[in-house]
C-alpha cells in the first residue's frame, strides 16, 4: 500500500473486510423481488409484432383481427406512439461529426433489423397478448441487406439511414510522435488482423419493464430492470412530456446487467406509451428469443494493427486501423462509438512508446445495435497489444514477462499522460508482473510445458497487462451533452434509536454496493455493519446520481458515502458535545457510542443522542438544532478517470487433434486501489474473467448473409459453463487514488478487459511450435482447426 | 385455450387444487397462480437452470413441463426447501462464501447443490462442476459456488463423523511410506 490514509487504516476498520452480503440472505431464500415477478392491480401484459426482415419497408399493417381477440385492450403501432413520444438521437457532442438517425418506440414506414418492434398488443396476459400478436398482418416490401462492414461501405452499398447519406457513423484519428519514422528502418515489425466477434450479455434475468402511469396525478412509476434509474426518469420524463418531478423509477432486485441495461430499448420506451394510452400498469418481459435480437450486442470490431521493435525489445510505436459495426444506429443516450474511441485510446495503455497513430471507422448495419456492455473497448485493446507484444517476443526470443518489463511505464514516470491523452495518477505495473511471475510459479510451468512437448503435449501460457478506465468524471458523457449524471448523492440518517439509515444513488445488482456502501458508513460512524441499512435504487428515494457504469459505485459512491457519513458525525458530535459540555473535537464515535477520542472512555450512547434530539429537544440548548441527517453530493474533480492495472495470466492445453482447449487454471494480479471488501473484488474479477473467456472460446452472435441471426437461443449461442472454466487465483497490489478520500478505484470490468488476451496469448504460445497462429476470437474448435491447417 | 383442467398438486407440503389452462407451464403456474416467484424463468426452454423445482423429490425443469402434468405429484420450491431447513447448511454456505450474484440463477444452484449432496457425500471439484452443468450463472465464474457445495459437503461429512476422500487417501499414504 502506498501512502497512509489516517483513520481508514485504525483497528477494527470496516475497509478491508470481507463482509459476507447481508441482501444475498434474501436472495438465497427465494424472496428476491425482480421486475419479473411484480403483478400490480390491474397490471396489463404486453407482446410485440417483430419484424422477420434485417432491411424491409413496411407497406401496410393490419391490426383489425388482433385489436378484437380476446383480451386484448390495445394495439398499437409506431405511428400512434410516435404522437407521445418524442424521437430520439444516440449522438453526442464530443464525437465530432458523429451521425445517427431518430428513433421512435415502433417502427415507422420501415424495419432496419430482424427482430424490431412494429406493433404492441397490450392484453390481460401475456398470453392472449402473444396470441393476438400473431393475428397482426404486416405487409413488407424487402431491401437489400447490408450485414458485412465492407459492404456497408463499399460504392453504391443500400442506405439503412438515406438521411445520413452513408453507412458511416463517424470517424475517428488519433496520431501522436512521429509514426512514419518509428516504422522506418525498424528492427523487427510484427502485425496482424483481428476479428472480434459479436457477443451479448446474457443476463439471466432478461430485461423487465413495468410502466404504471397514473392520469389523476399525471405521474408515471416505472419499475425497471435496470443500472441507471436517475438517466431513465429523466428519458422518460422528457421525450413524453411528462413534469419529472412526477416520474419515479424504481430498480429493484436485477438479474443481472454488465451493461447492457443502461441503454435506451425501443419496447421499454414503448410500454411508457402503452401504460399512457390505457392509463394501466402494462408489463413486458423479454422472453429469451427476444432477449437474443433486441438486447444490445457488444464488441463486432475488425482490427489491423503494427508494432515496430527496436532490436533489444522496446516497442517503437503502433499503427492501427478499427472498424466497428454498430448495428442501423448509435444507441441512446450513450451512442454506440464509445467502444471503439476506448478501443483506439487504450492501445497499447502499460507501454511507454510514444509513436502511435489509430484509425476508427464506426459503420452502420442491418443487425441490433451494439453498445456498451461490460469492459467497453478494452478486451479489442488488450488483445491488439499483448497479442503483438508477444509476437514480437517470440521474433526476438524474449520471454513475454522479460519484454513487458522492458516496456512498461515505471513508477518514476507518474503521472504519466499517454499518447493518446488519457492521463494516469500512479498505476503498479512493476509490481503487479512479479507478484504474478511468483503467484503462477512460471520459471515450474515452463519447464512443465517443456517436457510435455516432447511427449506431443501443447500447453501454452499466456499473460496480458490492462489497464482499465473507472470513476469518469463529466469528461466521459457530460461534456458531450448527455444528460448523464457524473456525481453520486447520499443521505445519511441517524433512526431514533441510535441505528443508521444510508440513501445513496447507486445502485445494487449482486455486485455488493450496499454492502460496501454499509461498510464504509459503518466505518466512518463506528457503529456496527448489522446497525446500518442502506436503500438504493428508487428515484423517489435515493438522490439523484450516475448509478452504476464505468465501475464508479465503489470508487465514487464510496466517496460519496464516506463524506456524507463524515458530515453527519460532525453533526452527532455537535450535538453530544452540547449534552456533555465538551468540545466536539475531543470526542469521536466507536461501537456505538460517543467517546473520548483520546482515551476511548464511552461518554454516551448514540441512541441517547437520537432519543434527546428527536423526543427531548427542549433539554438541549437553545442554540443547539440536531441535525440527525446529512447529505453528500460527491463527483470526481481531480483526473478525469481513476485508471487501474493489474496482470492476468492463462493457462491452456491444445488439443491439436481436434481445437478443443481445455483451460487449466487462470491467474489475475490487480490493482483497484483501496480494497473495502477483499471477498467481493475477487468474486467481480472472477465473475469479470468468465465472461471474458467466454468471449475468447465461446460466445458469438452469428449472422447468414441477409442478417438473420443464427443462434439466437440458450441452446445455441454458448455461454461458459462450470465444467470448462477454470479456478481463478486473484492477488492484490493497492494504489490508492489520491483524488478522493477512500482511494478506491473500481473492479467490475478489469476481469473481463483481459482475459480474452491471455487466452489468445495461451492459445497461440501453445500452438506456435506447430507454426500455427489465431487472431480471431471466439477461438472455436474449427477456427483452431483451421489455424492449425486441417480444414 | 380458456378451457380449464382440474389439477391436484402438493407444492411445499400444502394440497392445492386449481384450475389451469392446459398450457400452462409448471414454471407459470408456481410463480403466477402460486406466488411462488422464487422458481426463475432465464430461457423457457430447458438449458439454463434457474427454474429448477423438485418433483417427487427429483430435480426437473419447471418450464419443460405443463403444470397438469404435475397432477397427482409433490413439487419443492426454493421456498418449501428454506422454510424445511432442508438446504440451511447449503444456503449459510452461499452466503459466507459469496456464491451468488444477482441471485437469480441461485434457486436453481441450491436445488442441483441439494439434488447432489443427497447422492454424492463426498465430492471432488471436478464431479461438483460436472454436475452443475445444467446451470448457467452469468456473475460468479462458478468457482465461489463450487467452493460453497464443497464446503457444504465436508461440513456434513465432519457432523456425520465421516473423514473425506482426501482424509483417507492421506492416511493410506502414511501407511503405506515406510518411515
Amino acid at each position: 500500500m502506498t501512502g497512509s490514509l489516517g483513520p481508514l487504516d485504525r483497528p477494527n476498520t470496516y475497509i478491508g473486510r470481507s463482509v459476507s452480503r447481508p441482501n444475498a440472505k434474501r436472495l438465497l431464500a427465494g424472496r428476491g423481488r425482480y421486475v419479473t415477478d411484480l403483478q400490480l392491480p390491474r397490471m396489463l401484459h404486453a407482446a410485440f409484432v417483430r419484424s422477420p426482415y434485417a432491411h424491409a419497408s413496411i407497406a401496410s399493417i393490419d391490426i383489425s383481427q388482433a385489436a378484437s381477440a380476446p383480451g386484448v385492450h390495445l394495439v398499437a403501432t409506431g405511428a400512434d406512439l410516435a404522437k407521445l413520444c418524442k424521437p430520439w438521437v444516440g449522438t453526442l457532442d464530443h464525437f465530432s461529426g458523429m451521425k445517427s438517425p431518430p428513433q421512435q418506440p415502433l417502427a415507422v414506414g420501415k424495419v432496419v433489423w430482424a427482430g424490431q418492434p412494429i406493433v404492441a398488443v397490450v392484453a390481460d396476459t401475456r398470453a392472449q397478448a402473444e396470441d393476438a400478436a400473431e393475428l397482426v398482418v404486416v405487409d413488407f416490401e424487402e431491401l437489400e441487406t447490408v450485414a458485412d462492414i465492407d459492404a456497408a461501405r463499399a460504392q453504391g452499398s443500400p442506405l439503412i439511414n438515406p438521411e445520413i447519406g452513408g453507412n458511416v457513423s463517424f470517424h475517428l484519428k488519433v496520431e501522436s510522435g512521429s509514426i512514419d519514422e518509428a516504422f522506418r528502418a525498424a528492427p523487427a515489425i510484427v502485425e496482424s488482423t483481428y476479428l472480434f466477434g459479436r457477443h451479448t450479455a446474457v443476463t439471466l434475468e432478461p430485461r423487465a419493464i413495468i410502466a404504471d402511469y397514473d392520469p389523476s396525478e399525471e405521474r408515471l412509476t416505472v419499475h425497471h430492470a435496470t443500472q441507471t434509474p436517475y438517466q431513465f426518469q429523466d428519458i422518460y420524463s422528457r421525450h413524453y412530456g411528462l413534469r419529472e418531478a412526477r416520474v419515479r423509477v424504481v430498480a429493484p432486485d436485477i438479474g443481472g446487467s454488465f451493461g447492457m441495461k443502461l441503454h435506451v430499448y425501443h419496447e421499454d420506451m414503448a410500454v411508457v406509451g402503452l401504460s399512457i394510452m390505457t392509463g394501466r400498469p402494462v408489463k413486458f418481459v423479454a422472453d429469451r428469443m427476444e432477449s437474443f435480437v433486441s438486447d444490445i450486442h457488444a464488441r463486432d470490431h475488425r482490427v489491423s494493427a503494427r508494432m515496430a521493435i527496436d532490436a533489444d525489445g522496446t516497442i517503437r510505436g503502433m499503427d492501427v486501423n478499427d472498424v466497428t459495426a454498430i448495428g442501423a444506429f448509435s444507441s441512446y443516450p450513450r451512442t454506440s462509438v464509445v467502444e471503439g474511441n476506448q478501443v483506439i485510446r487504450l492501445i497499447g495503455a502499460p507501454y511507454r512508446f510514444r509513436n502511435y497513430r489509430a484509425d476508427l471507422d464506426v459503420v452502420f448495419q442491418n443487425k441490433v445495435q451494439t453498445s456498451q456492455y461490460r469492459a467497453v473497448g478494452h478486451p479489442i485493446a488488450c488483445a491488439v497489444t499483448e497479442t503483438l507484444v508477444d509476437h514480437a517476443a517470440r521474433n526476438l526470443g524474449l520471454d513475454p514477462f522479460e519484454i513487458r518489463r522492458r516496456n512498461i511505464i515505471t513508477q518514476d514516470m507518474y503521472p504519466y499522460t499517454s499518447p493518446t491523452g488519457y492521463k494516469f495518477e500512479r498505476l503498479s505495473h512493476e509490481a503487479c508482473l512479479e507478484k504474478l511471475y511468483a503467484l503462477m510459479d512460471y520459471p515450474r510451468l515452463r519447464r512443465e510445458q517443456a517436457a510435455l512437448r516432447e511427449k506431443g503435449i501443447y500447453r501454452g501460457i499466456g499473460i496480458a497487462l490492462f489497464v482499465e478506465i473507472t470513476n469518469p468524471s463529466p469528461a466521459f458523457y457530460g461534456v458531450g451533452g448527455a444528460r448523464i449524471s457524473a456525481q453520486d448523492g447520499a443521505i445519511v440518517k441517524i433512526t431514533p434509536s441510535g441505528e443508521v439509515h444510508c440513501l445513496i444513488s447507486v445502485g445494487e445488482h449482486g455486485q455488493g454496493t450496499e454492502t460496501i456502501i454499509g461498510q464504509i458508513v459503518a466505518d466512518q460512524l463506528g457503529v456496527d455493519c448489522e446497525a446500518v441499512r442502506v436503500f438504493t435504487g428508487d428515484t423517489d428515494v435515493t438522490p439523484h446520481g450516475g448509478a452504476n457504469w464505468a465501475c464508479r459505485g465503489a470508487g465514487i459512491g464510496g466517496e460519496t458515502a464516506l463524506q456524507a457519513a463524515r458530515a453527519l458525525k460532525r453533526n452527532v458530535l455537535a450535538v453530544a458535545a452540547a449534552i456533555l459540555q465538551a468540545r466536539s473535537e475531543t470526542l469521536d464515535m466507536r461501537g456505538g457510542q460517543v467517546v473520548d477520542a483520546e482515551s476511548g472512555n464511552a461518554r454516551i450512547d448514540l441512541a441517547e443522542i437520537a432519543r434527546i434530539a428527536y423526543f427531548r429537544s427542549d433539554t438541549l440548548p437553545h442554540d443547539v438544532s440536531p441535525q440527525l441527517t446529512a447529505s453528500h453530493h460527491f463527483a470526481p474533480k481531480g483526473f478525469p478517470f481513476a485508471f487501474t492495472n493489474g496482470v492476468q495470466a492463462c493457462h491452456v492445453e491444445v488439443d491439436v487433434e481436434t481445437g478443443f482447449v481445455e483451460i487449466k487454471k487462470f491467474w489475475v494480479v490487480e490493482d483497484c486501489g483501496r480494497i473495502i471488501n477483499p471477498m467481493l473484488v475477487e468474486e467481480q474479477v472472477r465473475g469479470g474473467v468468465v465472461q471474458g473467456l467466454g468471449a475468447a472460446f465461446f460466445e458469438e452472435c452469428l449472422y447468414s448473409d441477409n442478417g438473420q441471426l443464427q443462434n439466437g437461443s440458450l441452446a445455441d449461442y454458448l455461454v461458459p459453463m462450470a465444467g470448462e472454466m477454470p479456478d481463478i487465483e486473484i492477488a492484490h497490489v493497492e494504489t490508492p487514488t489520491r483524488d478522493t478520500e477512500l482511494g478506491a478505484k473500481g473492479c467490475g470490468e478489469a476481469g473481463t478487459a483481459a482475459a480474452s488476451a491471455a487466452a489468445m496469448n495461451a492459445v497461440n504460445d501453445a500452438i506456435s511450435p506447430l507454426g500455427a497462429s489465431i487472431s480471431q476470437i471466439p477461438m472455436t474448435p474449427q477456427r483452431l482447426l483451421r489455424a492449425l491447417g486441417h480444414a | 385455450m380458456s378451457s380449464r383442467i382440474a389439477v391436484a398438486v402438493t407444492v411445499n407440503g400444502q394440497a392445492i387444487s386449481a384450475f389451469v389452462e392446459p398450457r400452462t407451464s409448471l414454471a407459470d403456474f408456481l410463480r403466477n397462480d402460486l406466488g411462488l416467484t422464487g422458481t426463475h424463468l432465464g430461457c423457457e426452454m430447458g438449458v439454463c437452470g434457474a427454474c429448477l423445482v423438485l418433483l417427487d423429490g427429483k430435480a426437473v425443469h419447471a418450464c419443460l413441463m405443463y403444470a397438469v402434468q404435475a397432477d397427482g405429484q409433490t413439487v419443492q420450491t426454493v421456498e418449501g426447501l428454506s422454510e424445511s431447513r432442508a438446504i440451511a447448511d447449503i444456503q449459510q454456505v452461499f452466503h459466507e462464501r459469496n456464491a451468488l450474484q444477482c441471485g437469480f440463477c441461485t434457486s436453481g444452484m441450491l436445488v442441483t447443490a441439494h439434488e447432489f449432496l443427497s447422492k454424492c457425500q463426498d465430492p471432488s471439484r471436478a464431479e461438483i462442476r460436472d454436475a452443475l452443468s445444467g446451470n448457467y450463472c452469468r456473475c460468479t465464474g462458478y468457482e465461489a459456488i463450487v467452493d460453497a457445495i464443497a464446503e457444504t459437503a465436508r461440513g456434513r461429512a465432519d457432523r456425520a463423523g465421516i473423514p473425506s476422500q482426501a482424509e483417507q487417501a492421506a492416511k493410506s499414504d502414511a501407511e503405506e511410506t515406510p518411515s
